[in-house]
């Protein structure tokens, strides 16, 4: 049982949620997840860390509200409690100076990414922050960025802040810079994540994905969460979750990541999703 | 043989008294546990068959070596508090062990009237005096050793860890254990089956060892929520006992379809998430209509029995070598060949086939023919040239085997470990290569039984009581 001090919606769909857990506060470092089961029936869910506070022993994590255990995070209240918080788990990412670094981030990923280009910007690298979104309502977090970032680049799909379009305008913003970036992280969805993959592939700029795999006991235990990375099999929850974009089998993660859609909606939903926004992947097409 | 005997030996009963069991064609629809467990009566009238030998062999058969003519005679007299007492002096988890120790191998296989097949049902009366104990309500507590003020940090809370826990708090140390998952019990809560084991036994053991003291803290993951290191710190000595939770995969085209699951992935699924009762419980479970499992082990039969309860209404049980070398307890391959699961023997799956979807669609194998006798001293299994053959499948579930869960190992720096990944311990007292850790389980043997994990964690316990009482 871990307490939850605060939770709240940031952005419609979006929502913040801070829980006690020292443990985890004392131990975590920028890239890594926990699990989370929202009550005693629950099932257990990856969430990454988005920012924590080890005096006070607190995490925060940003969710979207996609399904049913996501939507009865949603419901809690602060006061209330998780039935499981367990973590820090995967590898963290690599911090160390590589020169220019562009984070690129969409959904939770604009929270997930945030402690990794704080601490790429400690490492004494330049920041270059991206972040797409269906509208500039739906973007969060502008202001923690701004004072870490060189510049900041936002794709809008109406055009309401920033370039308009989806992700297929990376190229354009690429091209735009006097010269192309050492490294790019991507953090989001998979559709995100994939798109700049390809992307960046036939550009030769590295680039590192933080993948979201299903997974059930986050420790190597269930191999759910395997994936094919440079032909190998790997297990996401403890080989990852970041991993060389341009390496991983993306048309074997989609279908996994899919696996259970259809059962999931089978599933007595306790509420209602506050909006409806966002399913896999289709806030890209 | 002197007439006296002859006498005697021409009175013993060979008939083995059986345990009451739901049908087969029941069962298969429900979670229920299977076997039913003997009467009272039926229970005296096993234990009357008993010889009470004077040097027991079944004694030499059981790897903690309970008093099992003892505890036999406490039946017969009806005494059945004397009988558990007896037991439990030996083992702690009489109600589990009964129920899923290998015992045609281990004590039973010794019994003197083994070589007439009337052996006496060891298991059964093991069991039949742990349920009754449960259902006299009251628990005896022992009384506990005055406290030493010395702390112990216990990693994993499966059979080893759980015995290691009991031990040392008798003896007045603090105990602690550090699960990683949110429920307590290792492979006894999350693999083996609400039907064959049931999971309310379990939670009556480490609702014992809590009761009597041991801290559980479960959601904590060693070597990530915090090292052996930074245990040692808190702790005069850790032991570990993390099983061997590393799911093998085998390497062929196809592996990685929706559909193609890990005995663990499909078993903790359905036991630690109650996968049995979705859409009740939110962990989603697909329904599988033919299901095939590739192995021969417990692990096998668990998956195809669970498979068929979820509904599956073809369940095959594929595996490389004869019926003869099956590792599974003959009983888990009886009861599944009762149930209807199809057994494709010497047979070898080659390559996984998917629709546009991503999904699983067929399997094509290989038939298999016995060749020479390997290390393991069972004739290998080769291929036979050109025999490959498809079979429609919608799932399929591999159960070829686990290795031990890197995690603690990786991140404890002198922590010596095998070519295997297992620890090395010292094996009679679970002594790491690291000062004040311990050792014992799946971790140290690889995947085995519930009793060698027990008697490890006996051992280890006894170890580290020695260690602590004579540092001051
Ligand atoms: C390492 C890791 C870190 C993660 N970090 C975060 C995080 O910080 N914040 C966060 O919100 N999510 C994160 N996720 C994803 C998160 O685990 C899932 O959103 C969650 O499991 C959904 O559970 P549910 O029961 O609410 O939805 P489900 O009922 O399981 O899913 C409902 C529907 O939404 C789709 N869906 C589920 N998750 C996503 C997703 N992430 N993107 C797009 N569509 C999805 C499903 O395919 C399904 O159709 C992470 C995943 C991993 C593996
Ligand atoms: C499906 C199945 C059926 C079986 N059937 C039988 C049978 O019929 N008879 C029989 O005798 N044996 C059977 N076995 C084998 C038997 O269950 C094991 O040999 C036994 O459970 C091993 O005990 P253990 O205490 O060493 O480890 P486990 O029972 O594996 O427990 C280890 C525990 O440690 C936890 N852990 C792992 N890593 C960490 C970490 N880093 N931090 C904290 N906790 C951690 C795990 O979550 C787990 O709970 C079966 C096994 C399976 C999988
Ligand atoms: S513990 Fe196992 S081996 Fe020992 S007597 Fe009981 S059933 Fe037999
Ligand atoms: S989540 Fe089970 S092995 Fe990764």
């Amino acid at each position: 049982m871990n307490k939850i001090i605060e939770r709240k919606m940031i952005v419609p769909n979006m929502h913040l949620i801070e829980i006690e857990a020292p443990d985890i506060a004392k131990k975590v470092r920028p890239g890594q997840f926990v699990i989370v089961r929202p009550d005693d029936e629950g099932e257990r869910i990856p969430l990454s860390v988005a920012d924590w506070d080890t005096e006070k022993g607190t995490i925060t994590i940003i969710f979207m509200e996609v399904g049913a255990s996501t939507g009865s995070l949603a419901s809690l209240n602060a006061g209330e409690a998780v039935a499981t918080c367990v973590g820090p788990l995967g590898n963290y990412t690599e911090i160390k100076k590589y020169g220019t670094v562009m984070c690129i981030a969409g959904c939770y990923g604009i929270g997930s990414i945030y402690p990794v280009a704080r601490a790429l910007k400690e490492a004494g690298n330049n920041i270059l922050t991206v972040i797409e979104a269906r509208s500039s309502y739906l973007i969060y977090w502008l202001d923690r960025f701004i004072p870490i970032s060189e510049k900041i680049f936002t794709i809008t799909r109406d055009g309401s802040l920033g370039y308009k379009g989806h992700m297929k305008r990376l190229p354009d913003i690429l091209h735009s810079l006097p010269a192309f970036p050492d490294l790019i992280i991507v953090n989001g969805c998979t559709y995100l994540m994939a798109h700049t993959s390809h992307v960046t592939k036939e550009m030769g700029i590295s680039t590192i994905v933080n993948l979201n795999p299903i997974m059930i006991d986050g420790t190597g235990m269930c191999g759910v969460c395997r994936v094919t990375v440079a032909g190998k099999m790997k297990f996401a929850c403890v080989d990852g979750p970041e991993f060389n974009g341009h390496d991983v089998d993306w048309k074997e993660f989609l279908a996994r990541r899919k696996a259970y859609m259809e059962e999931e909606t089978l599933f007595f939903r306790r509420s209602e999703p506050k909006t409806k926004i966002h399913k896999e992947g289709e806030c890209q097409v | 043989m002197s007439d006296e005997k002859i006498e005697k030996a021409s009175k013993i009963d060979l008939d083995r008294t059986d345990m009451p069991k739901q049908p087969p064609e029941i069962r298969r629809h429900n979670f229920n546990e299977v076997a039913l467990g003997y009467t009272e009566e039926l229970a005296i009238k096993e234990a009357k068959r008993c010889l009470q030998c004077k040097k027991p062999r079944c004694k030499t058969g059981c790897p903690v070596e309970i008093d099992i003519p003892d505890f036999i005679s406490c039946i017969v007299k009806g005494d059945f508090a004397g009988g558990i007492k007896k037991i439990k002096e030996k083992n702690c988890l009489p109600a589990v062990c009964g129920r899923v120790c290998p015992q045609e191998t281990q004590c039973e296989s010794k019994c003197i009237l083994t070589n007439k097949k009337g052996e006496i049902a060891i298991g059964r009366l093991e069991r039949f005096l742990a349920d009754w104990e449960a259902k006299q309500g009251k628990i005896d507590i022992p009384k506990k050793a005055k406290p030493t003020g010395k702390k112990v940090a216990v990693v994993g809370s499966g059979p080893a860890g759980i015995t290691v826990a009991g031990d040392l708090i008798l003896l007045g140390h603090e105990v602690t254990i550090f699960e990683a998952l949110h429920r307590a019990g290792g492979v006894l809560t999350y693999g083996i089956p609400e039907f064959r084991l049931p999971k309310a036994i379990v939670a009556r053991e480490v609702d014992y060892i809590k009761m009597l003291g041991v801290k559980v803290i479960t959601d904590f993951v060693v070597g990530k929520t915090r090292s052996i290191d930074e245990l040692l710190e808190e702790f005069d000595a850790v032991f570990i006992g993390t099983g061997a939770g590393l799911p093998w995969f085998m390497n062929i085209p196809g592996e990685n379809l929706n559909g193609v699951y890990s005995a663990n992935e499909y078993l903790t699924r359905m036991n630690l998430m109650q996968g049995y009762r979705f859409p009740m419980s939110s962990t989603p479970v697909r329904k599988h209509m033919k299901v095939a499992v590739v192995g021969g082990g417990n692990v096998a039969m668990d998956s195809a029995r669970t498979a068929l309860r979820m509904g599956a209404e073809e369940v095959r049980i594929i595996y490389r070598r004869s019926h003869a070398e099956l590792p599974a307890r003959l009983e888990e391959s009886e009861n599944a060949e009762e149930e209807g699961v199809i057994f494709n023997m010497l047979t070898l799956p080659v390559r996984y086939i998917g629709d546009e979807r991503g999904w699983l669609k067929e399997i094509e194998c290989i038939k298999m023919e016995l060749g020479e006798p390997d290390a393991s001293g069972r004739r290998r299994p080769i291929e036979v040239p050109n025999s490959n053959f498809r079979i429609a499948m919608d799932a399929v579930v591999c159960a070829i085997g686990n290795s031990p869960n890197p995690l603690v190992p990786s991140t404890t720096p002198g922590l010596e470990t095998t070519r295997h990944g297992t620890l090395v311990a010292d094996p009679e007292t679970g002594k790491t290569t690291r000062d004040r850790v311990w050792a014992g389980g799946d971790i140290v043997t690889g995947a085995a039984t519930v009793i060698l994990a027990m008697g490890a964690g006996r051992k280890a316990a006894r170890s580290i009581h020695e260690y602590l009482m004579n540092k001051g």
